[in-house]
């Protein structure tokens, strides 16, 4: 369990993390997301006690994370996968950090199984490890001493499609046997992907938060028909709100109003699905985009 | 500690029925000092570039022994003038594995893994301390055991090591490595340390002789000329006072102030 209370870090007159407040609850994979520069990295930073926050403060399981007994077996973090000293090997860089957590060579063996790194890419130097394996890297080191919550900063990233759909696999498991996993992106779709629950965030506040199936319906209705300008004629005509994009229609409508109308008027759909990406992602900009409104008006 | 009440903020994920909220592991805040130590020994010879000063070091000690013992005048060729040629380049390079030590958390960024392993942050800092003082016993060793070989093989023969003069030439390395730490602390960077450890002592060293001035504060401030006694393991009266001046001015004083950067600095 994660929680943040009306957490604030401002650098000098610039608000990087604007009273956020939030309860990452057990069993779930939560995405926090955010174009660059949102305060992601400093709220998560502020999360394991690397930056004193201004104000507010973050537990978890109900500590701050100074108080914690030996955190590396109760948190795994990983801040910036590219972090690592490129002079060590993949597996001293585990062993190093298995000596202070206090678990053995055997686990390091482990941890390097289950990211799927090779015995010979574990004795390469990090120096010569691409983004993906240094990811790969990171995430053993966070699953080193068996923590029960997972924060990690931009974990997808430098991954390739199946890296992120192997990520999301691992992810579930820690999530399906009680694990709290929070992870930042700012890609939507990698979120999507990967995520259960969003948390999003533009200029340091939360813009909103809830399941994807929640949010992704209140982006909208993605329709697509053999004859997209009669059909956005038709529900133009019946009241519903239609945006065009470049593969259909998008329409602020459940997907029941906008299959009725198609059927009344013999139009062929080729897609009527919930949400959809582009819905989400124009709500990401919309919403960070009103954010930064506000801020230019304070 | 928090209270049992319900928190203000929003849930998001997991359900709010859980059958319990899931607790702490119990114990001491972080992790015993045992094991950071242990981590932070390990980490100073585990890179290339640490294990490649240790190597430099002792190939640089050999070769002087080696020299000393073919081209040099024998009779001078004992167990005593060996060991001091053979801390030489120890003095030089000590210092540079002190300063990687305490520089690599912030010009390698490995403080996001290490200070989130273990957030009491002055015991990670003292824990770097005393492994690189390990480090310079060990190494010290070393070169005793290779100056006996030198004076076996090549060197007069005289065992005439007192007990002054090791314990001297102990004290000036773990005064210097000890130095690099703290400069390694206090720059956080590693070229601006090493630079600052070679050059600062010397402009300290020219200005206390070109001022006439200076003179006087110079030769209880000048870490090179209080040490020399030391070496010597002539070490009476006033030396001792000099050499604690000189030390709390280059030791102590930027062990202090960098310390309390790294327990205050951001990590990122």
């Amino acid at each position: 369990m994660i929680t943040v209370e009306n957490l604030t870090k401002r650098y000098g007159g610039f608000t990087a993390v604007d009273d956020i407040s939030f309860q990452v609850r057990p069993g779930s994979v939560v995405g926090f997301l955010g174009p660059n520069g949102a305060g992601k990295s400093t709220a998560m930073r502020m999360m394991t006690g690397l930056t004193p926050p201004t104000s507010g403060r973050a537990t978890i399981l109900g500590q701050t994370y100074r108080e914690l007994h030996n955190p590396g077996r109760q948190v795994g973090v990983m801040l910036d996968a590219s972090a690592q000293h490129p002079g060590r090997t993949g597996r001293e860089v585990l062993r190093v950090a298995a000596v202070s957590v206090g678990v053995g060579k055997a686990r390091v063996e482990e941890v390097l199984a289950l990211v799927g790194l090779t015995d010979e890419e574990a004795g390469r130097r990090v120096r010569n490890y691409s983004l993906g394996m240094r990811q790969r890297l990171g995430i053993a080191a966070a699953l080193l001493g068996e923590p029960r919550v997972l924060i990690l900063d931009e974990p997808a990233n430098g991954l390739d499609p199946q890296g992120i759909h192997w990520m999301r696999g691992l992810l579930r498991r820690f999530a399906d046997g009680g694990g709290t996993v929070l992870l930042s992106s700012h890609l939507l779709h990698e979120v999507q992907i990967v995520a259960d629950d969003l948390v999003m965030i533009g200029r340091g506040r939360i813009v909103a938060m809830g399941t994807k199936d929640e949010l992704l319906a209140r982006g909208g209705t993605t329709v697509q028909s053999t004859d997209d300008a009669r059909l956005a004629g038709l529900l133009d005509a019946a009241g519903v709100p239609v945006s065009r994009t470049g593969s259909g229609l998008v329409v602020d409508a459940e997907a029941r109003v906008v299959g009725e109308i198609a059927a009344r008027e013999s139009v062929v759909l080729l897609e009527l699905r919930s949400g959809g990406s582009e819905g989400l992602e124009e709500m990401f900009l919309g919403l960070t985009a009103a954010t930064s409104r506000e801020g230019d008006a304070a | 500690m928090t209270t049992t009440s319900h928190s203000p903020a929003p849930a998001v994920g997991g359900s709010a029925d859980a059958p319990t909220a899931p607790t702490p592991l119990d114990g001491r805040p972080g992790v015993p000092f045992a094991r950071t130590f242990r981590a932070e020994l390990r980490k100073m010879v585990d890179t290339r570039a640490g294990r490649w000063m240790v190597i430099v070091m002792a190939a640089v000690a050999v070769l002087i022994l080696a020299g000393f013992v073919i081209w040099g005048p024998a009779e001078d060729a004992s167990f005593r003038g060996l060991l001091q040629l053979a801390t030489l380049p120890l003095a030089m390079l000590l210092p540079i594995i002190g300063i990687m030590a305490a520089t690599a958390e912030w010009s390698q960024r490995t403080g996001l893994v290490t200070f989130v392993l273990e957030p009491r942050r002055g015991r990670v800092v003292l824990a770097k301390a005393l492994a690189a003082l390990v480090l310079a016993v060990v190494v010290l060793a070393a070169a005793v055991a290779a100056a006996a070989v030198a004076n076996l093989v090549g060197g007069n023969g005289e065992w005439d090591l007192t007990a002054a003069i090791g314990g001297g030439v102990l004290l000036a390395l773990l005064v210097y490595v000890l130095q690099g730490v703290a400069f390694g602390l206090l720059f956080l960077n590693t070229p601006v340390a090493i630079v600052s450890v070679l050059v600062l002592p010397t402009v300290w060293s020219i200005a206390t002789m070109a001022v006439s001035s200076l003179e006087e504060a110079g030769r209880w401030l000048n870490l090179d000329l209080v040490t020399q006694p030391l070496f010597e393991g002539e070490m009476a009266g006033q030396d001792w006072a000099r050499l604690a001046t000189a030390c709390a001015v280059w030791v102590l004083l930027p062990l202090a102030v960098g310390t309390y950067r790294v327990l205050r600095r951001e990590v990122k």
